[in-house]
C-alpha cells in the first residue's frame, strides 16, 4: 500500500492501473503467429492432466466432469473464432453464413490450428429424425494422447474439453448448439483407431429453421 | 463531420463508446454534436441494430457499409466473427449538401456519405479498431460481452480515427 502512495505522487494519470516494466501492454503485441510455432506436446499434456483432475473435484458423476471440462474449453472458442477470422489474409475474410461453412471453418482452420492437422470426417446424421446433428470425426485426438480411462469410467472421454471449443466456435458465430464428444472406436483387437471419438454437434431448432429462410431466398 | 462510434455485444449491451469529430480538411478532432442530439444519436445508433441483424445473413463479409439513415445521420456498421457489432454514426457537416457541394467538396471524406472515398475510409478505420478489439478480447481476464474499458484501447481507437477520418 505504501508503494501506491509513492506512486501516486508522481503523477500517473490512470489510478490503479499498472503497465508492464517494459510499457509494453497486450494492445503492442502482434496478432500474426509465425506458421511453425508450436508448443510442446509434453508440456500440454501435463497442463491438460491439472485440468482434468482440478475439474474432476467434487464432481458427482462423469456427464457432471465432462461437463466441467466443456465449460473450460467454451470461451476458447469464443475467442478463437474472431482470432482465425483476423488472421485470415484480408481478401478472404468471411463469417459463416451456413452450417456447412461454419462446419468446414471448424474442421479445417480451428483443428489446423489447435492440432496442426484437419479433422478426419465431417458426416451429418443419417437418421431422419435428427436432421439437427453433424458429426466431426477425430480418429486420434491429440488431447486424448496421454489419457488413460480407468474402466469403471468407462463412457468418458476426455475430448469433452475440445467439444467446450467447438461449442463455444459455434455460440460465438451465432449457430448455438450443445456438442458432446463419444468414444466409438472398437476395443477388439485389430481395431485399426481405439481412441477414434465423434464429436456430436446438435445445433437448437432455431438455428435450422434460420437455415431455411436463407436458402430459399 | 462528426462521429459517434459504438461497440455493441451479442446481448445488445454496449461495450464502448467514443465520440470524435473529423481530422481532415483542418478539422480539430473535435466532435460538433449539439447536446440534444448527444443523447439522440445513442438511440439512433441502438435503433439501427435491428437492421443489421437482417443485413447480416445476406453477406458473409464483415464490413457491411453504410446501413441505415435517420435524416442526417448515417451508420456504418461492421460485424465481428463473434457477432459484436461496431457501428459508426456519421453526420455530414452541411445537411443535403452533398448534391449541391463543389466538386473539391463531393470528394471529400464525409461531404458525401455514400461516395466510395468515404466507404474505403471507414472500412480502413473499422479494420483497424477490429485488430485492437481482438486484442482486447485476447487478455485471459476478458469475457464475452464485457465492457472494453482499457485506456491503451481508448488511445488506439482516438488514433485510428485521427488517421483515416
Amino acid at each position: 500500500m505504501a508503494h501506491m502512495g509513492a506512486t501516486g505522487k508522481t503523477g500517473s494519470k490512470e489510478p490503479g492501473l499498472r503497465y508492464p516494466a517494459n510499457g509494453k501492454t497486450i494492445f503492442h503485441r502482434p496478432l500474426n503467429r509465425s506458421k511453425t510455432s508450436e508448443l510442446s506436446q509434453a508440456s500440454f499434456a501435463y497442463l491438460f492432466s491439472e485440468m482434468v483432475s482440478y475439474a474432476q473435484k467434487r464432481v458427482t458423476g462423469i456427464a457432471d466432469l465432462e461437463k466441467r471440462l466443456n465449460l473450460q474449453g467454451h470461451p476458447i472458442g469464443l475467442k478463437l473464432l474472431d482470432l482465425l477470422l483476423i488472421r485470415e489474409p484480408l481478401r478472404s475474410q468471411s463469417r459463416p453464413l451456413n452450417i456447412i461453412a461454419l462446419l468446414h471453418f471448424i474442421k479445417g482452420n480451428l483443428w489446423t490450428h489447435l492440432f496442426g492437422r484437419q479433422a478426419d470426417r465431417l458426416e451429418k446424421s443419417s437418421n431422419p429424425d435428427t436432421p439437427d446433428e453433424y458429426m466431426i470425426i477425430d480418429n486420434e485426438p491429440l488431447v486424448n494422447a496421454y489419457v488413460s480411462v480407468p474402466k469403471e469410467m468407462s463412457q468418458l472421454n476426455c475430448a469433452a474439453f475440445v467439444a467446450g471449443i467447438v461449442e463455444g466456435v459455434c455460440d460465438g458465430a451465432a449457430f448455438p448448439a450443445r456438442v458432446t464428444a463419444h468414444t466409438v472406436g472398437g476395443k477388439e483387437e485389430g481395431e485399426m483407431w481405439p481412441g477414434k471419438t465423434v464429436f456430436l454437434v446438435k445445433f437448437q431448432p432455431e438455428v435450422l429453421e434460420r437455415e431455411a429462410l436463407i436458402g430459399k431466398s | 463531420m462528426s462521429y459517434y462510434f459504438a461497440i455493441i455485444g451479442t446481448q445488445d449491451n454496449p461495450l464502448f463508446e467514443y465520440e470524435f469529430g473529423t481530422s481532415k480538411q483542418g478539422g480539430d478532432g473535435q466532435s460538433r454534436f449539439s447536446d440534444q442530439a448527444r443523447h439522440l444519436n445513442q438511440f439512433i445508433l441502438h435503433s439501427s441494430l435491428d437492421i443489421v441483424e437482417e443485413v447480416q445473413w445476406t453477406s458473409n463479409q464483415l464490413y457491411l457499409k453504410a446501413i441505415d439513415k435517420f435524416f442526417n445521420n448515417y451508420i456504418s456498421c461492421f460485424i465481428t466473427g463473434g457477432n459484436v457489432k461496431l457501428l459508426l454514426l456519421h453526420q455530414p457537416l452541411n445537411p443535403g449538401g452533398a448534391g449541391g457541394g463543389t466538386t473539391r467538396n463531393s470528394t471529400s471524406i464525409g461531404a458525401n456519405p455514400t461516395s466510395p472515398q468515404t466507404e474505403e475510409a471507414i472500412k480502413n478505420f473499422f479494420t483497424e479498431v477490429y485488430e485492437n478489439y481482438v486484442k482486447a478480447i485476447m487478455s485471459p481476464f476478458h469475457k464475452a460481452n464485457m465492457e472494453i474499458k482499457s485506456p491503451v484501447f481508448r488511445a488506439r481507437v482516438a488514433a485510428a480515427g485521427r488517421k483515416y477520418l
